[in-house]
């Protein structure tokens, strides 16, 4: 019952994106990929989320292979992936771009239920339904995304930088609904980031990769601990 | 093609315009007739490859443009009576102003909208012959070519003079685009059309150069349009129909799009289009419906097929894009 | 006074027609960033689809939703055969830019030579039972029929049902969104590709409404929608291409430019006017008036 990645390989071109990468993460775990710019951490979520065609190698959920596949069937898997960039829809409102979330569910009372735990969760978004998304900050975008993606129900959550371009204070409120989503949802979650620190409070492992290969993996203290480690990848 | 001289182009071209010119006389007057219309068709459809295949510009509206160096041509002989081949250049002269004031407008304008806005012209235009008395109106204007020069004999037919005619200015004018395509223009149109944020960088004044390939395609358009209404011997709207203007885009997209050579081999497929259905509509027993849209058909089917299959055109071995 | 109204009269008529050809060409190009010029070949096919059907059922007002649905299913059939295909084929070719304004012509040139074919090249009357004489007013007869009539509130309609279904249902919230952020979208669960073929159904029928409503004003044959589909264009590049309202407005707007040109400058330059409002409107506000200016950058 986990996600699985085994020699995964991604082409962009002529260039070697991802090479050889193996991994696993298990039910229910945060697991915080950690790796400079260009070390292939989007590519990796483009390619589990069926938005980037992988050349070589398998990954599976749950035991079935989620490679191949397109992104809007994933979702209905229950694989919900918030690309990086505060990913709204500015010509929306915010009542709308919560509304896309759910768009393809059935289950429309769940819907609302889903909706309704969100808008506790973020307040601030409950106060702006009906401006356009585009009237948000940096920050409430953020949150935006991610209550989009919790209405979807999601098993596992692909997220891709989280607190770029945001205040510290801010960050650590995206952070810390992200932790508690995940607690309360059960939810696996595939954290990218740059900002290692903040990924690796909330994270129950972390996985270095470099140049599109892992390049180191333990429990988030003991990266935390590792002194070649913060040097390397966390900056002080 | 890029080591050879322009003198061995020239002699090359020559060569191969002697030998068509001497083959002309083995052949029945229709055949000459179409032979005339391959060298104006592969003169339009190289307009629209320097046009598009070079600079990057598109145009739906050359049919248009035709009109206007036919109009012109007709116009400045019925006037001032002068000799055609000097009417040829004011037909060509007049769609090549027209063209830089066009091409004002179109340096500032992305894909659709210039697509849209020459759409609009090609509709637009050939329509004023009706609303304007020195025009023509639908029955449009004569055009008198004169007769066979003497010196060629009694049996040398009109059709076959014109396809000497027509020859001789293919052959100018793709001696004279080749050559120009080879110099820094060429390179800076291909530069402009690959990439016109990297070529403005480069230093390479876009908007002047997408100016002047329209202003050059228009020239060669109009040409083509004044040797088109030596032929038909006449200018009328309908002779410069929306449909023309999609046929010379259909001939450009099976030459290749950037290829020069494969505008004869476009414009060869387009005039022999006709012939073909007519072939088979008659084997069929087809009716004047079919006889008459069959052509449009297949160009269409043709033309929807390249793009899919061949979106870079057929592979031309000789006059290929360096 | 009187003449003035009649401009006006006749300039909202054809500017309803004109809006419904530029909602088809801006639906299409919010789906899927393609102007779509084989809109008049799919709306004269399904106009003369609505023929046959009158043909054989006798009712005009029963042979429009028989065009209308002719109509979206040839441009959803358009889209899923041709433009989707090629989109895939030709990304990241040279001719990527160029080969949907080509392969839109060539369904246009082939369907109106279909066309020909089927139907012949000869004037063929569409007519509805409206009368086509204008009201007369006291002693005055308006150059406002009861078919003009029809075409506005028929424009009318169609604008309203496309409004409500894009502002309060959930296919209109995926055409938005898929329209905006395909990627986005697609990462949300909406089937993006089927949301554009709806798209284009949904201008499909647009354009079958404007060329069933317009015909019995004039006459039916492969190529009479040619100018429609010239001024559809120049009303959504009016509108901003971007903009739905846009679209609307941009007919409406150059309805009554025509017929202010027609009526106070005369006939002579109704075909060029087209060319030369356009080429204004690009030059001057080329992000149109409804449209921002980075909407022009696809």
């Amino acid at each position: 019952m986990t996600l699985k990645v085994e020699q995964l390989h991604v082409q962009h071109g002529a260039i070697t994106a991802i090479e050889d990468l193996t991994f696993t993460i298990n039910e229910g775990e945060l697991v915080t990929i950690i790796g400079s710019n260009g070390a292939g951490k989007t590519t990796l979520l483009r390619a589990l989320s069926g938005l980037l065609p992988v050349s070589a190698g398998s990954a599976s959920w749950k035991g079935e292979s989620i490679l191949g596949k397109r992104p809007e069937d994933l979702v209905r898997r229950g694989i919900v992936h918030v690309s990086e960039g505060k990913a709204v829809i500015p010509e929306l409102t915010v009542a709308e771009n919560l509304e896309l979330g759910g768009i393809w569910r059935k289950d429309k009372s769940d819907v609302a239920a889903a909706t309704a735990e969100v808008l506790e969760l973020f307040p601030r978004l409950g106060e702006r339904l009906k401006q356009g998304a585009d009237t948000l900050s940096g920050g409430e975008r953020q949150m935006l995304a991610i209550g989009r993606s919790i209405i979807a129900r999601p098993q596992l959550l692909l997220l891709d930088e989280p607190s770029l371009g945001l205040a510290p204070l801010i960050i650590e409120q995206i952070f810390a609904a992200i932790d508690a989503l995940r607690h309360r949802l059960g939810l696996t979650v595939v954290l990218v980031e740059q900002n290692a620190m903040s990924a690796l409070s909330i994270a129950d492992r972390g996985i270095i990769i470099n140049l599109g290969r892992v390049v180191g993996s333990g429990s988030a203290q003991a990266l935390l601990n590792d002194p070649a480690l913060r040097s390397a990848y966390l900056g002080y | 093609m890029k080591h050879k001289s322009p003198i061995r182009r020239l002699a090359i071209l020559l060569f191969i315009g002697a030998l068509l010119i001497a083959a002309s006389g083995r052949v029945d007057q229709l055949r000459a007739y179409q032979g005339a219309q391959v060298a104006i068709f592969a003169i339009a459809i190289s307009a629209i490859v320097l046009l598009t295949g070079y600079s990057g510009q598109i145009s739906l509206g050359h049919g248009a443009l035709m009109a206007v160096g036919g109009y012109a041509a007709v116009l400045s002989r019925t006037h001032w009576n002068i000799p055609y081949p000097l009417s040829f250049i004011i037909g060509s002269a007049v769609a090549g102003v027209f063209g830089f004031l066009l091409g004002i407008a179109a340096a500032r304008l992305k894909g659709p909208y210039l697509a849209g806005t020459t759409l609009a012209l090609a509709v637009g235009l050939p329509s004023l012959a009706n609303q304007f008395h020195v025009l023509g109106g639908e029955q449009g204007l004569t055009f008198d070519a004169g007769n066979v020069p003497s010196w060629l004999g009694s049996d040398f037919s009109q059709y076959r003079w014109f396809f000497v005619v027509t020859v001789i200015a293919a052959i100018a004018v793709f001696w004279l685009l080749r050559n120009l395509l080879s110099t820094r223009y060429g390179r800076r149109w291909r530069a402009i059309r690959s990439n016109p944020t990297a070529a403005a960088l480069a230093g390479i004044n876009v908007g002047r150069a997408k100016v002047l390939a329209f202003t050059l395609s228009s020239t060669v358009a109009g040409l083509a349009g004044s040797l088109f209404a030596m032929l038909l011997g006449l200018v009328a709207p309908l002779a410069f129909t929306l449909t023309l203007s999609f046929t010379l885009v259909t001939g450009a997209v099976l030459a290749g799009v950037s290829n020069l050579g494969g505008s004869i081999v476009g414009a060869v497929v387009l005039v022999s289009i006709p012939e073909l259905s007519n072939a088979a509509a008659s084997h069929f027993g087809g009716s004047d419906k079919v006889t008459a849209n069959l052509p449009g058909v297949i160009t269409s089917v043709l033309l929807i097929a390249t793009v899919l299959f061949i979106p870079n055109g057929p592979k031309m071995p000789k006059l290929s894009r360096q | 006074m009187q003449i003035f109204i009649n401009t006006i009269l006749v300039g909202l008529s054809s500017g309803a027609i004109y809006s419904l050809m530029s909602l088809a060409l801006v639906l299409v190009w919010r789906s899927t960033r393609v102007v779509n010029f084989a809109a008049a070949g799919q709306a004269i096919l399904s106009t003369y689809i609505g023929y046959e059907a009158m043909s054989s059922m006798h009712n005009y007002w029963l042979s429009l939703p028989v065009a209308i649905l002719a109509g979206a299913g040839i441009s959803a059939l358009v889209e899923a055969l041709v433009m989707r295909p090629l989109a895939k084929r030709s990304k990241g070719t040279p001719v990527e830019a160029i080969a949907p304004v080509i392969a839109t012509l060539g369904v246009l040139g082939g369907i109106r030579s279909l066309a020909g074919l089927i139907w012949g090249n000869n004037f063929i009357q569409y007519t509805s039972p409206l009368s086509s004489k204008g009201y007369t007013i006291g002693q005055t007869t308006i150059p406002f029929s009861p078919q003009n009539a029809a075409i506005v509130i028929g424009a009318v309609v169609v604008m309203a049902m496309f409004a409500a279904i894009f502002k309060f249902t959930r296919l209109g919230l995926a055409l938005r969104a898929a329209s905006f952020q395909p990627e986005i979208s697609r990462l949300a669960g909406v089937r993006v590709d089927r949301i554009r073929t709806i798209g284009w159904a949904f201008a499909g029928a647009a354009g079958a409404v404007a060329g069933a409503l317009v015909t019995p004003t004039s006459y039916l044959s492969p190529n009479s929608l040619d100018l429609l589909l010239v001024s559809g264009f120049v009303a959504a590049v009016i509108g901003g291409l971007e903009s739905l309202i846009g679209a609307v407005v941009g007919g409406v707007v150059l309805g009554l430019g025509f017929a202010f040109i027609l009526q106070y400058i005369g006939t002579s330059v109704t075909f060029s006017a087209a060319f030369i409002i356009l080429v204004i409107v690009l030059l001057i506000r080329p992000q149109g008036i409804f449209g921002r200016r980075s909407g022009r950058e696809a």
